[in-house]
C-alpha cells in the first residue's frame, strides 16, 4: 500500500526523523492559511507548495490544464513581499493546481487528479543526497541504500555509476549498527554534526522500515542544510499489504482515490486483478498461471485485458464478482477461463461459471479449459448448462479459440 | 533415491485447523506418513482420519484407512513422543513465523510452509533464525513437497504425479501442476515435485533445489518454472551453466507484467527495471536451459533437453 509524501513525513516526525514543517491542504483556502504559520514558524519566508499524488517526478511534472504549473512549486514572494504576497502566490497556483490533473513521467499519460496539497518551509539547501531502505530479496534482509547522487533517478545513478551507490544490509537482529551508520556517513563525505545527523537519521530509517512493515522508504533527495542539519526533503514510503493488520493507524491512511476501481473491488472481493489494455478477458486461478494465461494470450497473437487470479478456494460468489469486472470492461471481446484444479475442484468452478453467467449475463464469446481434480464433472455441467462455451484441451488450445472467437 | 522427502519421512502439522486438517487428510489418503499434528487448544486430544485411499500414492496398501492422529501443545514434544522429522505449517500468516521458528527449535530436518500471506518482516527474522541451523525450510507460500508413491507434504493434487526421472522446481503451485501433469503424460514423471513459492524471502531457493538434482542418481533432467520479479533465476541460470551436467528445460510466467504491479504472488513484481521476464530468459537460454514459449510446452521442452 501506498501513501502520499505528507503522511510519510508524519510518519517520520512522529519517531524523531527531521522533515520541514508543512501543512496539508484540501482546499485553496486551506492552502493559504497554511502560509503565514509557516513563515512565522520556520523564519523563512520561502514556502513550498506541492502536488499530492502517489506517483513520483512530480518536480518535472505538468498539469495537463495548466501545462506551465509544475507539481512542486517554490514560492518565493515572500522574501520581498512579505507573508501577503507569499499568499497571494499560493492562492493563485492552488487554485489551478486543485481538481487538476498532474502528469509526470510516473503517472503515464493519462496522468493523476489532485486533489491535495502540501505547503512547506523552504529549506537552506547545501547539498542533495540519496537514501532508501528496502528489501534486498538475495540477502533475504532490508538494505540500506545510499548516494551521493540526490535528486537523480536512482535507477539511472545505478546503470550509470554504480559505484556511486552504497548499501548496507540490515541484520534484523541488531538493527542498523553504528559502524555501517559511520561507512555511510563516510562513503557520503560527511563530516562534523551533518555525519553525526546523518548517523542518527539513518539508524531511525532503518528502526521504522522494520517496525512499521514497510517494503520501501525513499527519500530523495535527503538534504543537508547549511548549518549541517540532515533533513527529508521527500519522503516516499509503501507498505507491506500482508502486515496492515498490526497498524491499524497505516492501513486507515489508505487513499481509495489513487486506486483504479475495479482493482479496488476485485481486492474488497478477496481476488487479485490487475487492468490491462487488451481485449481477452482472463480468469484464472494461480498467480503463477493467471500470468502465464496472459502470455499465452500475447504469444498466439492477442492482447490480454486482465491479470485474475481467483485463488486456491474461489467460491461461486467470487467467481461472480470476477465476471463482473471483467465484463465492465468495455474493451472486453472475448473471455477465456483458465483453471486448473488442485484444491480448487472443477466442478465447483464449473457451477460458480454457470451461475455467473446467468447472473450477470454474457454478450462476449467464452472458451473455458478445465483440468485436474474432478474436471469430468465439471466439463459435464458445463455441457448440461446450455451456455455458449466453448471448451479448450490446453492452455494454448483454449487461448488460440478465444483469439478466434474474438476476432 | 529422491530428494527432500522419502518413504520414511514422519510428518507433523503445524496447525490444524479447517485448512490443516483437509490436506492432512488428503495426505494419509496419499499414504505420507503422518504422525502427530501440534496445535496448542486442542493438545492431549487425538484427530481422526478416515476414509478411501489414494491409490495414485504409495502402493500396496488396504482400501480404506482410519487413523488417530495425536495432537501436541507443542512441537518439541510432538518430536520427542513421535521422531517426527519433517514439518508443514498450515498456520494463519500472523503466527505462521513464528511457528516455523518453533520446528526450527526442535531440531527437525525439513520445515514446509504452506501459509500465504506472512509479512515480509516475520519471514526475514524467521531467516536469520534459521542461520547455522540444520533445518531445511521450503516455501512459505508454496504448493509443498512430493516423491510420488512416497510422501507427499502440502496441497498438491497427488493423482496427477507419476513416479520417474524428472526434477521439479517451481515458485507457482498451479504451474507446477501444468508441468507435472506434462511429464506424467509424456511417462517421463518425477523424482520429486518442489515448490519453492511465491514470496520474496523464502527457505529454498532454485539453485538449492538444481543442487540436490544434480546429486541425486534417479533425476535425469530438471524443470524449473520461475516468474518476474528479484534475481534467483538469473542466479539459478549461472548454477546450471557452471556447475550443472544434467539438462534443464524452464519456463517464466509474466512477460506481459506491467512494470511496478504486483502480480498476484508478493514476489511477483518487476521494480526499477529489474526482475523482467525477458531478462531471466535471457540469462537461462544463454545457460543452455530450453525455455518453453508456453506453458502447454513445458513438457516437450523437457524431451528436447534430454536429447
Amino acid at each position: 500500500m501506498k501513501i502520499h509524501e505528507h503522511q510519510a513525513k508524519q510518519l517520520m516526525a512522529a519517531r524523531g526523523i527531521p522533515v520541514p514543517l508543512g501543512r496539508v491542504a484540501r482546499s485553496v483556502d486551506e492552502a493559504v492559511a497554511a502560509v503565514r504559520p509557516l513563515i512565522e514558524e520556520s523564519g523563512n519566508p520561502v514556502v513550498v507548495l506541492k502536488a499530492q499524488i502517489h506517483a513520483g517526478g512530480r518536480g518535472k511534472g505538468t498539469f495537463r490544464e495548466h501545462p506551465d504549473v509544475r507539481g512542486v512549486n517554490v514560492i518565493t514572494g515572500g522574501i520581498e513581499g512579505g507573508p501577503s504576497a507569499a499568499e497571494e502566490e499560493v492562492r493563485e497556483l492552488a487554485q489551478q493546481m486543485l481538481g487538476s490533473t498532474l502528469v509526470t513521467i510516473q503517472t503515464g499519460d493519462e496522468g493523476k487528479k489532485v486533489s491535495r496539497l502540501y505547503v512547506e518551509q523552504g529549506i537552506d539547501i547545501a547539498r542533495e543526497l540519496y537514501l532508501a531502505v528496502l528489501l534486498d530479496r538475495a540477502a533475504s534482509r532490508n538494505i540500506v541504500m545510499a548516494s551521493t547522487e540526490g535528486g537523480m533517478e536512482i535507477e539511472k545513478v545505478a546503470d550509470e555509476t554504480p559505484e556511486k551507490i552504497l548499501r548496507a544490509e540490515i541484520d534484523p537482529a541488531i538493527g542498523l549498527a553504528a559502524f555501517q551508520a559511520n561507512e555511510l556517513a563516510h562513503g557520503l563525505e560527511l563530516d562534523g554534526e551533518a555525519a553525526k545527523n546523518f548517523g542518527r537519521f539513518v539508524k531511525a530509517l532503518a528502526d521504522a522500515a522494520m517496525e512499521l512493515d514497510t517494503d520501501l522508504i525513499e527519500i530523495n533527495p535527503l538534504v543537508v542544510t547549511g548549518d549541517g542539519h540532515v533533513i527529508a526533503l521527500d519522503g516516499k514510503m509503501s507498505f507491506d499489504d500482508n502486515a496492515l493488520y498490526r497498524h491499524p493507524d497505516i492501513a486507515d491512511m489508505r487513499d481509495e482515490t489513487e486506486e483504479d476501481p475495479s482493482e479496488l473491488a476485485a481486492k474488497n472481493a478477496g481476488l487479485n486483478y490487475i487492468k490491462l489494455d487488451g481485449t481477452i478477458g482472463c480468469l484464472v486461478n494461480g498467480a503463477g498461471l493467471a500470468m502465464a494465461t496472459m502470455d499465452t494470450i500475447k504469444q498466439v497473437g492477442g492482447e490480454p485485458a486482465n491479470f485474475l487470479d481467483v485463488g486456491g478456494g474461489a467460491t461461486a460468489d467470487q467467481v461472480t464478482t470476477a465476471f463482473q469486472i471483467i465484463t465492465k470492461d468495455p474493451n472486453v471481446k472475448g473471455i477465456f477461463v483458465n483453471i486448473f484444479g488442485g484444491i480448487m475442484q472443477c466442478d465447483v468452478i464449473a457451477t460458480g461459471i454457470v451461475e455467473a453467467v446467468e447472473r450477470v449475463g454474457l454478450e462476449v464469446p467464452l472458451v473455458v479449459r478445465l483440468e485436474g481434480t474432478n474436471v469430468q464433472e465439471g466439463k459435464t455441467i458445463i455441457e448440461e448448462s446450455g451456455l455458449e462455451v466453448t471448451n479448450a484441451d490446453s492452455l494454448r488450445d483454449g487461448a488460440e479459440k478465444i483469439l478466434e472467437l474474438s476476432a | 533415491m529422491s530428494v527432500l522427502v522419502d518413504k520414511n519421512t514422519r510428518v507433523l502439522v503445524q496447525g490444524l485447523g479447517k485448512t490443516g486438517e483437509f490436506h492432512t487428510d488428503k495426505a494419509i489418503a496419499y499414504g505420507t506418513e503422518m504422525v502427530a499434528a501440534v496445535h496448542p487448544s486442542r493438545a492431549g486430544a487425538e484427530a481422526h482420519f478416515e476414509g478411501e485411499t489414494d491409490h495414485s500414492g504409495v502402493p500396496g496398501r488396504d482400501d480404506t484407512y482410519s487413523v488417530e492422529l495425536p495432537i501436541y501443545a507443542t512441537v518439541k514434544e510432538a518430536v520427542a513422543e513421535t521422531g517426527a522429522t519433517a514439518s508443514v505449517v498450515y498456520v494463519p500468516p500472523p503466527f505462521a513465523a513464528d511457528a516455523i521458528m518453533e520446528s526450527v527449535a526442535a531440531g527437525l530436518e525439513l520445515v514446509v510452509a504452506i501459509t500465504e500471506g506472512i509479512p515480509v518482516a516475520d519471514m526475514i527474522r524467521a531467516k536469520r533464525y534459521l542461520q547455522g541451523t540444520a533445518t531445511r525450510l521450503v516455501g512459505p507460500n508454496c504448493p509443498g513437497v512430493i516423491t510420488p508413491n512416497e510422501c507427499k507434504i502440502g496441497i498438491m493434487p497427488g493423482y496427477i504425479h507419476q513416479r520417474g526421472k524428472i526434477g521439479v522446481v517451481s515458485r507457482s503451485g498451479t504451474l507446477t501442476y501444468e508441468a507435472v501433469h506434462q511429464l506424467t503424460l509424456l511417462e517421463l514423471g518425477q523424482t520429486t515435485a518442489i515448490g519453492i513459492g511465491g514470496d520474496p524471502v523464502n527457505g529454498t531457493n532454485f539453485v538449492d533445489c538444481l543442487r540436490m538434482f544434480q546429486d541425486d542418481d534417479e533425476t535425469e533432467g530438471v524443470v524449473m518454472i520461475g516468474e518476474i520479479g528479484g534475481t534467483a533465476e538469473e542466479e539459478a541460470a549461472e548454477y546450471v551453466k557452471t556447475e550443472m551436467t544434467k539438462p534443464v528445460a524452464g519456463f517464466i510466467a509474466g512477460t506481459t507484467a506491467p512494470p511496478g504491479k504486483r502480480m498476484g504472488h508478493a514476489g511477483a513484481i518487476v521494480s526499477g527495471g529489474k526482475g523482467t521476464a525477458e531478462a531471466k530468459i535471457a540469462a537461462m537460454k544463454s545457460a543452455g536451459i530450453i525455455v518453453a514459449q508456453t506453458p502447454s510446452d513445458m513438457g516437450e521442452a523437457m524431451v528436447r533437453a534430454l536429447g
